[in-house]
């Protein structure tokens, strides 16, 4: 039904991208009431499915939006560039509406082969290439563990969709199909960049365009944790000890790696890029909760998160110049003289992904923690806590290195801002800041379409 | 209504002193200034207004609640009582102090500066007012940030690594206490069915010894941060130290006093059983402040971070007086609040104003001082006598009544903190000493305090009088 809607942009501009992106929006609008229908065994298309599909067409709108005069920088033809972007977008909202294996794998790897075009596509940098490469690669692997992963659980279950999973797994215990979702939490593990799968971020959040990094780190990993949730809601977790250990495991060591790594970079992408990997071991602490705060909490979260992680990159995209980005602290030494308004931005954004308040990440942060805290996960949140301290000192020497002197070495960035850039970052800032004094709409909202599933 | 003035009046004024800034440096002084006053004329309408409210907590006489996050049970609502009045007064007026002093000090990014004043002056008013846990913790974090700039971009040598160090500290117990909030929230919910965050209603949550213990910790590490308690006030030197004038004005006279603030309105009310047996260690940590903050006071050389040292000293009669939780303890610690705001402030100001001068902090550089700015000396002695605790001005009363209060909890510890006003005598005479008697070490060719200046300690000087009669007066 969706996909209907993409396949006819098989078109180059940029404008009809953003057209196409904006029907399927208003699609999803105008077929609202005739949900939830199961469209196949494959798709379900429920509340949850509609609001992470219409999430994930809004990314991928402002990051269509952004990487125009990204591109038009860039040497070389941008057209197959929006293709790629739509296919991806694709591939996302399949995951989110998959209700069986095969969806769920057909939409991976739609998403997966689309990304690695993407992140390659500036092909003269080595960089690019190698972050593509290696993304390829490894993802390549992953999806071999997902696939047997699904196997063994088939051949213990003798189903693929996700309800009747649900109910068999309960029942069905043993080492093969234990053995089977821990290649499949391997599989989505990668996806979701968290430790001990997180090797290939920096790399690739360093090496690829930085609209499409914001891409890979918004739509890309939130599509997967929606089909995480959607997947494990039945298997309560909670009560499944030997998952739940094998979730706080990660989480915690997502949470500590990612945190204590960023530490040490000098690169704001790398930066960037650690701490979404310990992002992701917050959003898992949620995602352990029981209760009716989880899948709110989760989703709030990933709103949150969308913001300002585009947000973020799309800074950086609209500072870049034409034969570098401007991805080094120093290229951000001395910003708000220069340019005030980016500057604040920027802060701001940061202060976000620090949980500070005025932003959405402070309630994205505080939703998390009261559905920790709802479940009685101490050591869980504990850690967290700490973590956000320690998270803190990165997002503040950024922030120290755009409020210091404007010192030496100020050759990048390009001239102006463009109107497009401009105007997407200027929307993602209210809607940072809306969400940060008023969440209550939001929050009304998502319960009432994505809480429906818990 | 007149609540939400106090938080918005300084939220408006700081935008318009950021707009203005980048046309003229004056503009956003003037700005600032005009509406600060108008917040302190607010003060003391609603101080004539009600005028028998007392000192102590309890007499609610102005309520605003608006629905905000209603699904979790999150309102806006701000109260206040004497106590949240005379500490929203204290706010504005220093608040004053600190635009007027910055007046010459502040060249760079005028506007950017009184921004983050004022904000930081809204959210404290919002600590201050706030009767909702949530909201509470909202404004609890909101004033950090507008403080860690004020730091990092005004402030002297080692900014950097100060102003990040008291972020991460305060925001990581600031975390620990939204977890405490968090918890009473799920205990009060499953006690009664209703998820609220509201003061009133989670007041009287009954639970286990054990939870309400581990509960309360995490509050009692949120405040003995800011307070800040012995083994939790590294930050403070350096922060003090490295602020900007006005950020040390503020930081000791406001935001040290939103952590005995909570101890009064939320630890205790909250969770009287724990507190009762935390007695002790509270006692310990109080008088260890005491006194060991006085004697890293008298080891410094740093003029700056000497005061900040006499901070910690004083805080722990705020801590011991809140614990001792009689009638009298209590009094005495908050006029302490009231009255260690004032004078430390005022030292913090004429400590800027010598560095403005001298453009050194270290007093082995000083001596000798006094013939060439008889003022300033003069002035410096009465605060010093103030913070020593000389009897008939504020602090006198407020250690006295602490002390008072203590005493009937336990001996020993008082007996301890009473060597601490001796301590106090000798730091703070060494300051006027060293600084302005002692051999002149070079020819000062240095101006005395100006009109500005004096006209400033002259309303310093005036309110910590007025304090000391104000509190004679009502404890008869």
């Amino acid at each position: 039904m969706l996909g209907i809607g993409f396949y006819r942009d098989h078109v180059t501009a940029n404008l009809v991208t953003l057209l196409g992106l904006a029907v399927s929006f208003l699609a999803l609008l105008m077929v609202v009431s005739w949900i939830p229908r199961q469209v196949t065994p494959l798709i379900i298309e429920d509340q949850y499915a509609f609001f992470y599909s219409g999430l994930i067409l809004a990314a991928t709108f402002l990051t269509a939006m952004l990487s125009y005069d990204y591109l038009e920088r860039l040497p070389g033809d941008p057209e197959e560039y929006y293709l790629l972007l739509i296919l991806a977008a694709l591939g996302s909202v399949i995951l989110v509406a998959s209700s069986h294996f095969a969806s769920f794998f057909l939409g991976l790897e739609i998403l997966s082969i689309s990304l690695y075009a993407l992140i390659a596509y500036p092909r003269s940098g080595e960089r690019h290439i190698e972050a593509g490469v290696k993304y390829l690669i490894l993802a390549a692997l992953s999806s071999a563990f997902l696939l047997f992963g699904m196997a063994l659980v088939y051949a213990k279950t003798g189903t693929m969709e996700f309800t009747r999973l649900a109910s068999q797994a309960a029942n069905a215990e043993g080492p093969v199909l234990l053995a089977g979702l821990a290649l499949i939490i391997v599989g989505v593990g990668f996806k979701l960049a968290v430790v001990p799968f997180h090797m290939w971020t920096p790399d690739v959040y360093e090496g690829a365009p930085a609209p499409v990094t914001g891409f890979i780190a918004t739509v890309s990993k939130g599509a997967m944790f929606a089909l995480l949730l959607r997947y494990f809601i039945g298997v309560d977790v909670v009560s499944h000890r030997s998952l739940f250990l094998a979730f706080s495991v990660i989480a915690i060591a997502s949470m500590f790696v990612g945190n204590l790594l960023a530490l040490l970079q000098n690169n704001v992408k790398r930066i960037l890029a650690y701490s979404s990997i310990a992002h992701l071991g917050y959003l898992l602490v949620a995602f352990l909760a029981a209760g009716s705060f989880r899948v709110t909490a989760v989703t709030y979260y990933l709103v949150a998160y969308f913001i300002t992680t585009l947000g973020a990159f799309g800074v950086i995209t609209v500072l870049s110049g034409s034969e570098r980005e401007a991805d080094d602290i120093s290229d951000y030494q001395g910003l708000s003289t220069e340019r005030p308004w980016i500057a604040a931005v920027f802060t701001a954004m940061l202060f976000s992904l620090a949980g500070i308040p005025l932003t959405a990440g402070f309630f994205a942060k505080y939703y998390v923690l009261l559905a920790g805290v709802g479940s009685a996960l101490w050591l869980l949140v504990i850690i967290l806590v700490v973590n956000s301290a320690i998270g803190l000192y990165y997002y503040l020497r950024i922030i120290i290195a755009i409020y210091g002197r404007s010192g030496e070495k100020r050759r990048s960035p390009a001239g102006g801002i463009s109107m497009m850039g401009g105007f997407v970052i200027a929307v993602l800032t209210l809607l940072l800041v809306w969400f940060g004094v008023y969440p209550a709409p939001l929050v009304e909202f998502i319960q009432k379409t994505a809480g429906l599933l818990g | 209504m007149i609540l939400l003035l106090l938080i918005i009046i300084p939220l408006v004024g700081g935008f318009f002193a950021w707009l203005y800034g980048r046309r003229s440096e004056a503009a956003p002084r003037w700005i600032s200034l005009v509406s600060l006053l108008i917040e302190q004329a607010l003060v003391i309408v609603l101080w004539f207004r009600h005028p028998a409210s007392g000192i102590g907590p309890g007499a609610w006489f102005a309520d605003l609640q608006w629905s905000w996050i209603p699904r979790l049970g999150i309102s806006f609502h701000l109260a206040m009582d004497g106590l949240s009045l005379l500490m929203v007064g204290l706010t504005a007026f220093l608040g004053i102090m600190s635009v007027a002093i910055s007046w010459t000090e502040i060249r760079e990014r005028v506007g950017f500066f009184h921004l983050n004043l004022l904000f930081i002056i809204a959210g404290i008013n919002g600590v201050f007012l706030a009767v909702d846990l949530f909201l509470f913790y909202f404004f609890w974090e909101l004033m950090l940030v507008p403080m860690y700039f004020l730091i990092s971009i005004w402030g002297h040598e080692n900014r950097t690594y100060a102003a990040i160090k008291f972020f991460i500290f305060t925001q990581l117990s600031g975390l620990l206490m939204l977890l405490s909030i968090l918890g009473i929230y799920f205990v009060h919910a499953s006690n009664t069915g209703v998820y609220t965050f509201d003061y009133f209603s989670l007041l009287g949550t009954s639970m286990a010894p054990a939870v309400s213990f581990w509960l309360m910790m995490g509050f009692f590490i949120a405040f003995a941060v800011k307070l800040p308690a012995v083994p939790f006030h590294t930050w403070l030197p350096d922060a003090h130290t490295e602020a900007p004038t006005a950020g040390s004005v503020v930081l000791a006279g406001l935001l040290l006093k939103t952590g005995a603030y909570g101890l009064i309105r939320f630890l205790v009310p909250l969770f009287p059983e724990a507190a009762r047996s935390l007695v002790p260690a509270a006692f310990v940590l109080g008088v260890i402040g005491i006194l060991y903050g006085a004697v890293l006071a008298f080891a410094q050389r740093d003029l700056k971070r000497m005061v900040a040292y006499t901070s910690i000293s004083h805080m722990g009669f705020v801590l011991l007086g809140v614990f001792a939780w009689n009638e009298l303890a209590l009094q005495g610690a908050v006029m302490q609040m009231l009255c260690h705001g004032v004078s430390t402030g005022a030292l913090f100001m004429l400590v800027g104003a010598l560095q403005e001068r001298i453009h050194t902090r270290d007093m082995n550089v000083m001596g000798g001082m006094w013939e060439r700015v008889p003022r300033m000396g003069a002035v410096v002695l009465f605060f010093a006598l103030a913070s020593l605790g000389l009897p008939g001005l504020g602090n006198f009363v407020a250690e006295f009544l602490v002390l008072l209060g203590s005493y009937k909890v336990s001996v020993v510890a008082t007996s301890f903190a009473v060597a601490g006003l001796v301590f106090a005598t000798v730091y703070s005479l060494w300051i006027v000493q060293r600084a302005f008697h002692g051999k002149k070490r070079k020819e000062w060719a240095i101006s005395d305090l100006s009109l500005r200046e004096m006209a400033l300690m002259f309303f310093m000087i005036i309110s910590l009088l007025w304090l000391a009669l104000l509190f004679w007066r009502s404890l008869r």
